[in-house]
């Protein structure tokens, strides 16, 4: 599960998020269930914070090399 | 003069031959309404042109035909240009079109309006077919030029709003011949990787021939078979392509595309911490719920518990208290009652009342003397009177009752 969470993409995590803010609203819910989904979500919470903070700033660009062999390369952009 | 008659291959071949040194027959430019359109398999196009008053059979073979941008259909007003010339088998002569353009629209005008009606018949300009964008994509592919304010627009605005933007570019054409296939290669390059979660393709603002490669049938296929979803960020706000319709969203610039495509960081981390307090907000409320929905039941509890019954009743049982206290005193005051007669009639019965009227006990050797025949002369005996006792000596004996021996005395 715990694995299965980390490798959520961020939109999984964030939509799974909100469905949790809306189940736990739902009065049905048991007070266990409530926790564990409290857990859950803020769990979730941690792991978009995390995706954010890990982010890298990238920009490359596809170059295309001898016998259209397709390499990446970091980009700068040409001053005007 | 003799005439000797020739054949149809060579009067035909001779019209043929008058007609085609024509100068004015060998460059023609003409204006008419297309009827009788047929695009054979063999790729050749057959059709008439008409006016009100004649018509014209035209061909116009795949060798020209294959640059046209639209498909000709019945109806309509053209202008075309090519040669007359005649095809002996039919003896036909005809038009053979070199160049075709809509009469009053540009070509690519009506290019344009074309491939926009088979592409919104064929559904795939359909709202249910957009993706969505995703929220924050970890990699975002873009196909431009690698030249130009278009890439450096991108990457400023998406630096700006999330300073750890992962962008992939891969340079394309973006005008001109051949751009167009750069731009399917590009999207169907950004399909085979795992990382790419967007797709921006865009070039800068240009007339529509510069634009024209974002209305290419090829590029608007390739944008409907992605899976990453698109956007299209061709030109200038007013101008719109076909890559704009089947794309899954449309900006109006590069840089609204990068604002679409890449998130404010302030505003997803305002999305998230307001997710948690929701959370943290629900559950707690959902705890003081449940504990004063526990705290209710504990009183409604406490209300029904025997305990209370007992409190509510102790009226009742002080009552019943005071009604046995009251009982048993009665009881003992009737009974101390009964005991003093007792008493006061055992103390008649008893030998006080006797000894104190003057009668005394007699006892011999413990035991109560009640006869004179149970004496012996010489007998020690006790005498018991009212205030005290007296041993004496038995003197005589005299037998008989006590009222005659007295007389006999």
């Amino acid at each position: 599960m715990a694995t299965r969470k980390k490798n959520m993409k961020f939109e999984e995590a964030i939509q799974r998020l909100e469905e949790i803010v809306n189940v736990i609203e739902d009065d049905s819910l048991s007070l266990e269930e409530s926790i564990k989904i409290f857990q859950e979500g803020m769990e979730l919470a941690a792991i978009c914070n995390k995706k954010l903070d890990e982010a890298e700033r990238r920009i490359s660009v596809i170059m295309k090399g001898e016998n259209n062999n397709l390499t990446e390369e970091d980009f700068i952009p040409e001053e005007e | 003069m003799i005439r000797e008659p020739i054949t149809v291959s060579e009067l035909t071949s001779y019209i043929k031959s008058i007609i085609e040194n024509d100068f004015e027959l060998s460059g023609v430019l003409v204006r008419g309404e297309i009827s009788n359109f047929k695009h054979h398999s063999s790729g050749h196009m057959y059709f008439t042109l008409k006016d009100e008053n004649a018509k014209i059979k035209c061909v116009m073979f795949k060798g020209s035909n294959q640059f046209l941008k639209f498909t000709p259909e019945d109806g309509m007003n053209m202008i075309v240009s090519g040669y007359v010339s005649v095809y002996e088998r039919d003896g036909q002569y005809q038009l053979y079109v070199l160049k075709m353009e809509p009469d009053g629209i540009g070509s690519l005008y009506l290019a344009f309006e074309q491939l926009k009606e088979k592409l919104q018949k064929e559904g795939l300009f359909d709202t249910e077919r957009k993706k969505p964008i995703p929220l924050f994509p970890e990699k975002i592919g873009v196909a431009t030029s690698p030249t130009g304010s278009v890439i450096r627009d991108i990457i400023n605005v998406s630096t700006r709003r999330f300073k750890n933007v992962d962008i992939l570019l891969y340079p394309v054409k973006v005008q001109g011949e051949g751009a167009a296939e750069t731009i399917v290669e590009a999207i169907d390059y950004f399909n085979t990787r795992k990382d790419i979660e967007v797709i921006i393709i865009g070039r800068g603002g240009g007339s529509i021939e510069e634009l024209w490669p974002f209305n290419e049938e090829i590029v608007a296929r390739a944008i409907a078979r992605s899976r990453i979803p698109i956007i299209s960020a061709v030109g200038h706000e007013t101008d719109f392509t076909i890559s704009d319709f089947v794309a899954d969203a449309r900006a109006s610039t590069p840089s609204h595309a990068a604002e679409m495509a890449v998130p404010s960081l302030a505003d997803l981390t305002y999305k998230i911490e307001s997710l948690k307090s929701a959370l943290y907000m629900n559950l707690t409320s959902k705890f003081k719920n449940k504990r004063y929905s526990v705290n209710s039941m504990i009183r409604r509890l406490e209300n029904n518990s025997p305990l209370s019954k007992i409190v509510q009743n102790i009226q009742y049982i002080d009552n019943l208290q005071n009604k046995i206290k009251f009982i048993m005193e009665k009881r003992l005051r009737e009974s101390k009652n009964k005991y003093s007669i007792l008493v006061n009639r055992l103390d008649d019965l008893g030998p006080g009342k006797i000894l104190s009227r003057g009668f005394s006990l007699v006892e011999k050797d413990n035991k109560v003397v009640r006869s004179v025949k149970e004496l012996r002369e010489k007998d020690e005996i006790k005498l018991t009177m009212k205030d005290g006792s007296a041993y004496c000596k038995i003197e005589k004996i005299m037998e008989g009752s006590v009222w005659l021996l007295e007389k006999r005395i």
